[in-house]
């Protein structure tokens, strides 16, 4: 029984991970209605800005953890978060009036660009980072949950609660829900849609970066390919979950998370993506719009 | 003493061959009820739509007399005709923001001082007392005009599932929460049955009158346009073919034409 809750609890923190990571396809979605297949790419870039910072902060010889987890945090989420204005700014306001595959195909263009810069700047090989957190705390006998996997857990929810605070009661989320719904209607009652827009993708970026950073805590590898996998799967929650719904990202994340421990732990690591990608058919065959997603009804 | 407060001079606006609108000029004047009346086709929502930035005029100027300067609306980006020009509008088939509620519907409208009071928000996260205090008063003001247009009740419902009657007014205090100095309303009584439209004029009334907001109505209702406007444009094939008071429109021999065609010998 003790192996089944080990599961469970590595299932739901890769699930957190994948949570995050769908927010920003889920959110991006929603205000331009557009895939940002690069976002894969800013969590691998994330991770690797979480990296440095980590190597930076112990050459200066910062030796508290908790001082540098915090400041590899703020680092990875202010220069993540450029990074995702950059690419909105470059790659996709162009084509904001451009017929919907356009930016599709330059989301998928910034991707393999930012693969490459990645690859050309920092080189291809695996870059392992030694562990930072060691401890373990025993829940029985042989079922034990590390220091990491409560730290992932911990900053998902928090930052889940925060997010959806400033989604449902700020201006700012508003007037993001509003540019969803009738974006000439938002800038007609004075809401600046560029500016919006732009700060959705920031915080998208924010919250891959924390994902990025925890993923190097958890796994304590990294290379310039891992945002392809990921993104991918994260993409599959959010669609799995109803995309454009925040909590059905979350709870796509959750179910890949789930599913992909759960299938490794009692089939083997082989054909584990296999089945989640199995499950996203079999739910899309059965409710199309995803978990959560809400049914378009016409009116007439 | 009329104080002018819009004028239309020479306004052209062509798609490829089309004439749309055909060198109309015209003078709203403050504090009025100005509207424009035309068979279907006569360019009634284009001018709308020149008016408020959706379209660039092909020739012509529009000028917005404020109390200290005066603006070139042709010139002006989309974005900035709510915000520095204060004009406002509804549409024909109605644009809410049908997924969120009818108190949300209104405070989006007034994001602009929000968003500025909550800089950028941090200070919202954060509950600053500035925030907080900027949040209140927009709320006031969404409540002052849920009570006026009877919708208090039904703060919380989805403004997608409210009954069209209701919709049309919401919209109307959507635009009202932005505090224009303009108005302009694009056939508010369509669809309304006769006591919802003797309420909507009551509503205008109000508008006008208590709020001291000058509106631009387009309107095929004529019990709606004769009662309560104070001035009338009438347009044909997107020339101006009258403007006078109700009484010299409903006596005008042009209009009388476009509307009911040639007397017959």
């Amino acid at each position: 029984m003790d192996y089944f809750f080990q599961q469970l609890i590595n299932g739901i923190t890769l699930g957190a991970i994948y949570g995050l990571i769908a927010l920003g396809y889920t959110m991006v979605y929603g205000i331009v209605g557009m895939i940002n297949f690069a976002h894969g790419e800013i969590y691998m870039i994330a991770a690797f800005i979480g990296f440095l910072a980590f190597l930076l902060l112990a050459s200066l010889g910062v030796t508290s953890v908790i001082v540098t987890l915090i400041l590899v945090l703020v680092i990875s989420m202010v220069f993540t978060s450029v990074y995702g204005f950059a690419v909105e700014r470059v790659a996709y306001r162009p084509l904001r009036n451009a017929p919907k595959l356009a930016p599709l195909i330059s989301a998928i263009g910034m991707s393999i660009f930012l693969q490459n810069y990645v690859q050309l700047t920092q080189g291809a090989r695996v870059k392992s980072l030694p562990p930072v957190f060691t401890q373990n705390f025993h829940l029985t006998d042989s079922l034990t949950i590390s220091t990491v996997q409560l730290l992932i857990l911990g900053s998902t929810a928090l930052l889940l609660l925060g997010f959806s605070y400033l989604i449902n009661k700020t201006p700012l989320g508003r007037a993001q829900r509003a540019c969803e719904q009738d974006r000439k209607m938002a800038a007609l009652v004075g809401v600046d849609v560029d500016k919006t827009i732009s700060l959705t993708f920031v915080l998208g970026a924010a919250l891959a970066a924390v994902a990025g950073v925890m993923v190097i805590l958890y796994y304590g590898v990294l290379d310039f390919y891992m945002g392809f996998l990921a993104g991918m799967k994260a993409f599959v929650a959010a669609v799995l979950g109803g995309i454009g719904s925040l909590s059905g990202a979350m709870l796509g994340g959750l179910l890949i998370g789930l599913i992909e421990s759960f299938w490794a732990a009692y089939m083997g690591g082989d054909y584990k993506n296999v089945a989640v990608f199995a499950v996203l058919m079999l739910v899309l065959v059965v409710r199309p719009n995803g978990l959560l997603g809400r049914k378009q009804v016409e009116k007439v | 003493m009329r104080t002018p407060l819009l004028d239309v001079t020479d306004l052209t606006m062509q798609f490829g061959g089309l004439t749309a609108v055909d060198g109309v000029s015209f003078t709203a004047h403050q504090g009025e009820i100005t509207a424009i009346i035309g068979p279907n086709g006569a360019g009634k929502t284009t001018l709308f739509n020149c008016l408020t930035g959706f379209y660039k005029p092909t020739q012509g100027t529009l000028l917005l007399h404020t109390a200290d300067k005066s603006i070139r609306l042709d010139t002006l980006p989309r974005s900035h005709i709510a915000a520095k020009a204060k004009i406002a509008r509804t549409f024909q088939n109605i644009r809410l923001f049908t997924g969120m509620t009818v108190l949300e519907n209104l405070l989006v409208a007034q994001h602009n001082a929000l968003m500025r009071a909550s800089g950028f928000c941090i200070a919202g996260l954060l509950g600053l007392p500035r925030y907080r205090k900027a949040e209140q008063h927009a709320l006031e003001k969404a409540r002052y005009w849920l009570h006026k247009i009877d919708l208090t009740d039904k703060a919380d419902w989805e403004a997608g599932n409210l009954p069209y009657g209701d919709q049309r007014r919401l919209e109307i205090a959507r635009a009202m929460c932005m505090e224009p100095v303009l108005l302009c309303l694009d056939e508010p009584a369509a669809g309304l049955n006769p006591k919802e439209s003797a309420d909507l004029n009551t509503l205008l009334q109000d508008i006008c009158n208590t709020e001291k907001t000058s509106l631009l109505l387009i309107e095929h209702d004529m019990s709606v346009v004769m009662n309560i406007s104070h001035h009338i444009i009438v347009l044909e094939y997107g020339r101006r073919i009258a403007d006078g008071t109700p009484q010299e429109i409903k006596n005008n021999a042009d209009v009388i034409r476009a509307y009911l065609g040639e007397e017959s010998a």
